[in-house]
């Protein structure tokens, strides 16, 4: 009789040999954003279309430049995941790897910029 | 040894074979929009940056971001930021292991499409004339 639990013979199984990880990431990002997409898309909808000097006033404010960082940085998390899962069930080989990557440089590139923007507005 | 033989597998999810189905289509709908949301993330980052630069470039890309090109990105992101949304709330109810009957998958299905269509509406009411 071998001493192992039922979760440690799954631990390591599946293809992916990450468990469920990646699912559980999807999930806690969805509900984050759940909450703070809505806001928003309220703050940003009425800026837009508004002249320079209200969009500085706005995302000086903590509310908005907070929002707005958190939203970018978290929203462009669970984009690279996704995108991540789309490239693994359509493709293959070196032209997943590329797309994976690709995916990923872009999520932290926005990210990075959007941040900068932020910084720069706010401080 | 002989070399590893690669195999053509059909990758998943079988698209050319299967019947569109309402769970189908909102499945790969959510897959489209999650995606697409990219381009108007992209365009909104530039706008922001551009604010943050310079009145110049601030005109140069608040004249893009607010153009007839913009008005199609942001509003068509509009609605797929809520059949997202809205998708995803499904997927999370599935994942608490209800609403998988057939039926009921279906209904919720219609739901996604028609709410998202719905909160659109709203939202530009609310952020164009302010209710």
């Amino acid at each position: 009789m071998r001493y192992l639990t039922d979760r440690k013979k799954a631990m390591g199984r599946g293809p992916a040999h990450s468990g469920t990880e990646r699912h559980w990431f999807m999930s806690v990002t969805a509900v984050a954003l759940a909450f703070m997409v809505p806001v928003w898309l309220y703050i940003f909808g009425t800026t837009l279309g508004q002249g320079r000097d209200v969009v500085l006033e706005t995302f000086a404010r903590p509310f908005p430049a907070i929002l707005t960082g958190l939203v970018l940085f978290v929203g462009m998390r669970h984009f690279a995941m996704g995108a991540r899962n789309m490239f693994e069930d359509y493709s293959g080989g070196a032209t997943r790897k590329s797309l994976i990557m690709a995916a990923n440089a872009l999520s932290y590139a926005v990210t990075a910029t959007g941040l900068f923007a932020l910084a720069k507005i706010a401080l | 040894m002989a070399p590893p033989n690669p195999v053509n597998r059909p990758l998943s999810p079988h698209l050319q074979i299967y019947r569109p189905q309402m769970t189908s289509i909102s499945s790969i709908l959510t897959r489209i929009t999650g995606n697409g949301l990219a381009v108007a993330v992209v365009l909104m980052v530039w706008w922001l940056l551009a604010a943050a630069t310079s009145d110049a470039y601030f005109e140069v890309a608040n004249r893009v971001a607010t153009s007839w090109f913009g008005d199609i990105v942001f509003t068509g992101s509009l609605w797929a930021v809520w059949y997202h949304y809205l998708a995803g709330l499904r997927h999370l109810y599935y994942d608490a292991g209800h609403g998988l009957e057939i039926k009921t998958a279906e209904r919720l299905g219609w739901a996604c499409v028609i709410g998202s269509v719905v909160l659109t509406v709203l939202t530009l009411l609310i952020i164009r004339i302010g209710v």
